[in-house]
């Protein structure tokens, strides 16, 4: 492999490592996604990929490696701030606010440039512009200042601009938990997209679904990807998934990357197929 | 799905503000038409409204399992008692031990010492929020449990603050109607505003699932920490109002121990968990109740026959009453829905339709339009 620099890269892994005790769950990553990609991370069951995700979200601190994102070293930042400066995820068994409906969830996800202080901070030091200004939101909000209400009307409106473009604004005053899987499938990405993330990190979205389903969903992320102009990193364990849409492929197993490149030199690779799809050819 | 219909934000802003002409209206009426017995029974309504809608604010909205609310309301209530009581006064309590300096010789009106009343609760709720909210569940409800019992401790081994065991007595009853309701109104206002905006999205959102709440980029902890100090806020200035309607405050666990906490817990489960106007309800029926119930330990003639009152039955029927209507509606008389003037209108709507279309009959789905 060539060498690999950081600066080619809108997020990148620096040999990163997550150990849990005599576990060894990522064992030194060092790769990363390029600007406006749609990467493919896959690997069979427990090869490390949500791992990989919970260290980049920063719901684990890597015990090796740094993490670089745009630029800015968020290694062991908390989850708040990191969806702050830019990376939004979904969940492999979806997380929606179940009472609230489709479009507080939406919503929901406009707050954190209120109050996030400290992810500011972080975004001046690094000369990148801050997501909204004004301060006071908390009293205002109470008192329902002109301000706070002109805000709240733009937030609302940007939401159900949010929710025409993925084609669930019919369904917005439906509580979440009401909706049909697929749809919470969409409305998941949807609160995610909602954050203004560069980077979006999906993690198995087409889990749960049949073949169909899975392939619209596919070509729902690749129209989110050129609509929104986000770059994509998807999880996935089911390799057919991915072939047909991402540009470029990683492949896990037992936490090291085995194998990287396009479908077609992944599907290949001989190491691949020996992990993933030899083991997957004898059981179908 | 049926369009609902809304009405106007003017609307509902000239709607609110005639319900409180109306309901100020009746409050003014009720000098003259209650005796002080009724008035006094309405009091409690509102004392007992803002301490369950402050209480709902962090368990019900903001999902925490907290068990501490009675703390932050001896805190109100000890702090504002100490402020309106004159020097003489306390000179006259403070039998064991005299007060100590300032205490002693400041005196307020009862406004500014119900505001103090409630920052000193917020001061507390901020303290001990700090460290205890890391946790959630029933790790939460111990430990919140565990500082309200601390602070009713400190309230009876203080001696020269809190008089002890004596605890504080013959104060002055402050708290009529206007003060109680007034400030019903403020805490509704508050919490309300604050429910439906973007910060009561977050806490929801984090009642919800706080690990989704936290990857969609809000701070869990500091929302946590915000919602149980305004929450604690009211508390105070809800304690404020209890200590002077009861016109005296001790230390025992049924005055403002763990077992206001149970009552205001009953409270806002009973009207349904996240609903402010469900956690209104609550209260006052939990303030109706406890008082009307009274006739069953007295006394009861029913014709010639004399069935005797047996002391505590109140109890027992309320607890009966509690558990069917919790075996009726499982999530509480509201659940989380609140009353709203949309929902008020479309039910008239559908009330009126009903009566309208009694002759013509049109195809289902043209109704519901």
């Amino acid at each position: 492999m060539s060498e690999l620099k950081k600066e080619d890269f809108l997020l990148f892994l620096d040999h990163v490592t997550m150990q849990f005790g005599g576990l060894v769950a990522v064992d030194d990553f060092h790769n990363g996604v390029k600007p406006g990609e749609l990467l493919g991370l896959i690997g069979p069951n427990g090869a490390g990929k949500t791992t990989v995700f919970n260290v980049i979200t920063g719901i684990y601190t890597p015990t090796k490696g740094r993490v670089y994102f745009a630029g800015m070293d968020i290694t062991g930042l908390r989850p708040h701030i990191i969806t702050h400066l830019g990376i939004a995820r979904t969940f492999q068994n979806i997380r929606l606010f179940h009472n609230m409906t489709v479009l507080e969830n939406v919503l929901v996800s406009q707050h954190h440039a209120l109050t996030n202080s400290d992810a500011d901070r972080i975004l001046k030091k690094h000369g990148m512009p801050v997501k909204r200004t004004g301060r006071f939101w908390f009293w205002k909000a109470i008192l329902k200042s002109p301000g706070y209400i002109n805000l709240e009307k733009h937030m609302v409106k940007e939401a159900e601009e949010l929710l025409e473009k993925v084609g669930l604004l019919d369904v917005k005053n439906e509580k979440a938990s009401a909706l049909p899987y697929g749809m919470q499938r969409k409305l998941e990405i949807a609160r995610a997209l909602a954050t203004e993330p560069k980077l979006i990190l999906l993690d198995e979205p087409a889990a749960g679904m049949n073949p169909q389903e899975t392939e619209e969903l596919m070509e729902f992320i690749v129209r989110i990807r050129d609509e929104f102009k986000v770059t994509v990193l998807l999880i996935e364990h089911d390799m057919k998934v991915v072939m047909g849409i991402c540009e470029r492929i990683i492949v896990l197993d037992y936490g090291k990357i085995i194998s990287e490149g396009t479908a077609a030199e992944v599907s290949s690779d001989p190491k691949v197929i020996e992990a993933y799809l030899g083991e997957w050819e004898n059981v179908s | 799905m049926p369009m609902e219909k809304r009405l106007s934000t003017k609307t509902k802003i000239y709607l609110t503000i005639g319900l409180i002409i109306v309901g100020a209206l009746l409050l003014w009426g009720s000098n003259y038409w209650l005796e002080s017995y009724g008035q006094r029974i309405l009091k409690l309504i509102a004392v007992y409204g803002v301490l369950a809608v402050s209480y709902t604010f962090v368990n019900g909205i903001t999902g925490m399992f907290s068990l501490g609310h009675a703390g932050f309301v001896a805190v109100g209530a000890y702090v504002s008692a100490l402020l309106t009581m004159s020097p003489m006064e306390k000179e006259m309590s403070f039998i064991l031990e005299p007060l100590i300096w300032p205490l002693n010789s400041i005196q307020t009106d009862f406004l500014t010492a119900t505001i103090a009343g409630g920052i000193a609760a917020a001061i507390f709720a901020f303290a001990i929020g700090y460290p205890s909210l890391r946790l959630t569940g029933d790790y939460l409800a111990i430990v919140t449990l565990g500082f309200s019992e601390i602070i009713r401790l400190i309230a009876l081994n203080a001696q020269n603050i809190t008089n002890g065991a004596l605890g504080l007595k013959g104060l002055t009853e402050y708290t009529n109607i206007w003060w109680a309701w007034g400030w019903l109104l403020i805490t509704v206002v508050v919490i309300a505003s604050l429910t439906y905006s973007s910060y009561g999205r977050a806490l929801k959102a984090i009642r919800d699932d706080d690990i989704a709440a936290e990857a969609m980029g809000i701070n869990v902890f500091k929302h946590r920490l915000l919602a149980f100090v305004v929450s604690g806020f009211f508390a105070g200035i809800g304690g404020s109002l209890y200590a002077h309607l009861l016109t005296t405050i001790d230390p025992r666990p049924t005055t403002i121990g763990v077992f206001l906490t149970f009552y205001l817990l009953i409270m806002i489960v009973l009207g349904g968990l996240g609903s402010i106007t469900g956690a209104l309800i609550g209260a006052a029926l939990f303030a109706i109740l406890s008082e009307w119930l009274r006739i069953f330990e007295s006394n009861i003639t029913i014709g010639s026959i004399t069935i005797k009152g047996i002391p505590g039955m109140r109890m027992v029927i309320f607890s009966t009453l509690f558990v069917v209507t919790m075996l009726v509606w499982r999530r509480g008389i509201m659940g989380m829905e609140e009353i709203t003037w949309d929902k008020l209108y479309n039910w008239l709507l559908r009330f009126r339709k009903k009566g309208q279309t009694a002759e013509p009959e049109p195809k289902r789905g043209d109704v519901d339009e």
